[in-house]
């Protein structure tokens, strides 16, 4: 199961009304249940099983998205890209702080490349999306440090 | 026909049955339709990523927008549509009008072209006499007419209608019709290949109307002849000829009261009330769409289609009809959709689906077909009558009304009925 498919799988959990959905696919499995969170409030929580490809330990791994962490969402429907040009360094890289109206990263849409200003400030924790990859209108971008 | 498909929505349509129908659907832009529906670059910008082979617009929204038919072709995807110059010419009414009127086609009596002043319209109107229409040359679909019975209303008209079609299409363009009032509103669909085949799929009566917004149709129509029926077909066929018309279309006529028909439109996109076309000739419009923007030839000649039983179409809104016909978006709280033989619903709703407030406020289609009109009434009353549907003030029962109403089975409609009948409810 790759990321684009997990994260389908993952939207479609977070509006149905179960509480956990467990899902076996050729050499992954992936068991996404509803709790809440350290922080008091409903979250996603993904156990990926052996066979997924971040996972080379064979242990499952938890990742939480609470849905009040801060995030960066695509402000159009297009293509990704992490760097001013193919070859140079990322905009932003986890660690680094982040002003309100940084250049963050590049969205492409009719063979327009254009920049995407973060509306937020904050720690960059984690990018969500990988360079080159398609993304819709209000897809979550970046995941900034919450408080 | 096993082709995949994108389904583009905005941030309110996340819940829309077209999105869970589709194979794919990708969110293009927040709510308000220019953010969205109407954004072109959003729109090919998703159908890059998902890499589509070609675009349906639909109706409303780009169906009828040149421009954007243009920026596809250059894309190289396919607009599931006629060609960029029946588009543009189908978009200035006025210019159609002339068109047609040099192919020898009757056109509903009014100013050659556009007029540029309200002198113009005036020498117009007295011309052809009063009622008159002042048209928006890009309006159309029922948007930016007025009407005008005398010389001080109608250079008022004049005015208010140039702001408006500046502020609606960015363009004053206007022309002059005689108002022919109490008529009847006959379209007929038409089929055309690249190769120049052509057909026509019959008429539609498309005249219970509101504030020129249909309500009900049906095909074929109680009032035209065998022969009247012929006779407007072959004017349907030389209209689309005369512009070369590829793929779906409609050609708008209305009907006096002595049997004069006249055209009025031409529609390049698909019609909202194309299922009762096809629920009596057994085509399939969209399909033959699709494959017509393909490249496929027709593959069938008029001899090849034949109209079968009747059928009628309600519209259902979600409108307080005794309100003003006020837009009533929320919740739906029950959902019980008719069914049975001879019904078809074409819907996008469903038990508890939020209707947003962003958009056009139709919630489906119920269309009733029988072997005879009698048939066809009495299934499309049972199917108002059957239909459950709470949370939203809407005109399921409006339709049975009228459905009901002794006029509208003796089949005596014309264009003033609605608004008639609405005032003595």
């Amino acid at each position: 199961m790759d990321l684009s498919e997990l994260r389908e799988l993952i939207r479609i959990f977070e509006r149905a009304a179960v509480t956990e959905l467990e899902y076996e696919t050729e050499g992954s499995k992936v068991r996404l249940r509803k709790e809440l969170t350290s922080a008091g409030v409903p979250g996603v929580v993904v156990e990926r099983g052996p066979g997924a490809p971040s996972d080379e330990s064979g242990t499952p791994e938890e990742e939480v998205f609470p849905p009040d962490q801060p995030i960066i969402p695509a402000p159009m429907v297009g293509v990704f890209y992490q760097s001013p040009a193919p070859d140079a360094r990322p905009f932003v890289q986890p660690g680094d702080f982040i002003e309100e109206g940084q250049t963050v990263c590049i969205i492409e849409a009719m063979k327009l490349m254009n920049e995407v200003r973060s509306p937020l400030s904050g720690k960059l924790v984690s990018v969500l999306v990988e360079n080159g990859e398609p993304v819709e209108f209000g897809q979550p971008l970046f995941v900034l440090e919450s408080g | 026909m096993g082709i995949r498909s994108v389904a583009v929505h905005s941030e309110a349509d996340f819940e829309s049955l077209h999105v869970q129908y589709a194979d794919a659907d990708i969110c293009i832009g927040p709510a308000p339709s220019s953010e969205s529906y109407l954004h072109i670059p959003s729109i090919i910008s998703a159908a890059e990523i998902a890499d589509v082979e070609a675009i349906h617009p639909g109706y409303g929204f780009l169906s009828e927008n040149a421009h954007f038919a243009e920026i596809c072709r250059s894309c190289n995807i396919a607009f599931i549509g006629p060609s960029i110059e029946v588009i543009q010419l189908a978009g200035n009414k006025a210019e159609a009008r002339r068109m047609m009127r040099k192919a020898g086609i009757p056109v509903v009596p009014g100013s050659d072209n556009t007029v540029s002043t309200s002198e113009e319209a005036l020498d117009v109107a007295h011309q052809v006499g009063y009622p008159v229409m002042i048209k928006a040359a890009l309006g159309g679909g029922g948007r930016g007419m007025r009407i005008a019975h005398n010389d001080v209303s109608l250079v008022s008209a004049f005015m208010t209608a140039q702001t408006e079609a500046e502020a609606a299409f960015g363009d004053t363009s206007i022309y002059v019709e005689k108002c022919l009032e109490n008529a009847r509103h006959i379209e007929f669909q038409v089929l055309g290949d690249r190769s120049g085949n052509m057909v026509h799929l019959g008429e539609r009566e498309c005249t219970i109307q509101r504030r020129y917004q249909k309500l009900i149709e049906e095909s074929p129509s109680l009032v035209l002849s065998a022969r009247q029926r012929k006779v407007m077909g072959e004017a349907a066929i030389e209209a689309a000829r005369a512009v070369e018309y590829d793929s779906a279309g409609t050609i708008e006529f209305l009907l006096d009261r002595t049997g004069t028909f006249y055209f009025l439109e031409l529609n390049s996109r698909i019609q909202v009330e194309h299922p009762v076309t096809e629920m009596v000739t057994g085509i399939d419009i969209v399909k033959e769409q699709i494959r017509l923007a393909a490249g496929e030839r027709l593959g069938y000649t008029q001899r090849d289609v034949s109209i079968n039983g009747w059928a009628i179409e309600c519209r259902v809104f979600a409108e307080d009809p005794y309100n003003d016909f006020r837009p009533s978006p929320g919740r739906i709280t029950q959902f019980n959709p008719p069914g049975g033989p001879g019904i078809r619903v074409d819907t996008h709703i469903y038990e508890g689906y939020t209707v947003p407030d962003y958009y056009d406020s139709m919630l489906a289609k119920v269309v009733a077909w029988g072997r005879g009109r009698s048939e066809a009434m009495a299934r499309a009353e049972r199917a108002m009558e059957e239909t459950v549907l709470e949370g939203v003030s809407n005109t399921v029962q409006l339709n049975l009304r009228v459905l009901q109403h002794e006029k509208f089975q003796r089949g005596e409609i014309d264009t003033g009925f609605l608004k008639e009948f609405m005032s003595s409810e």
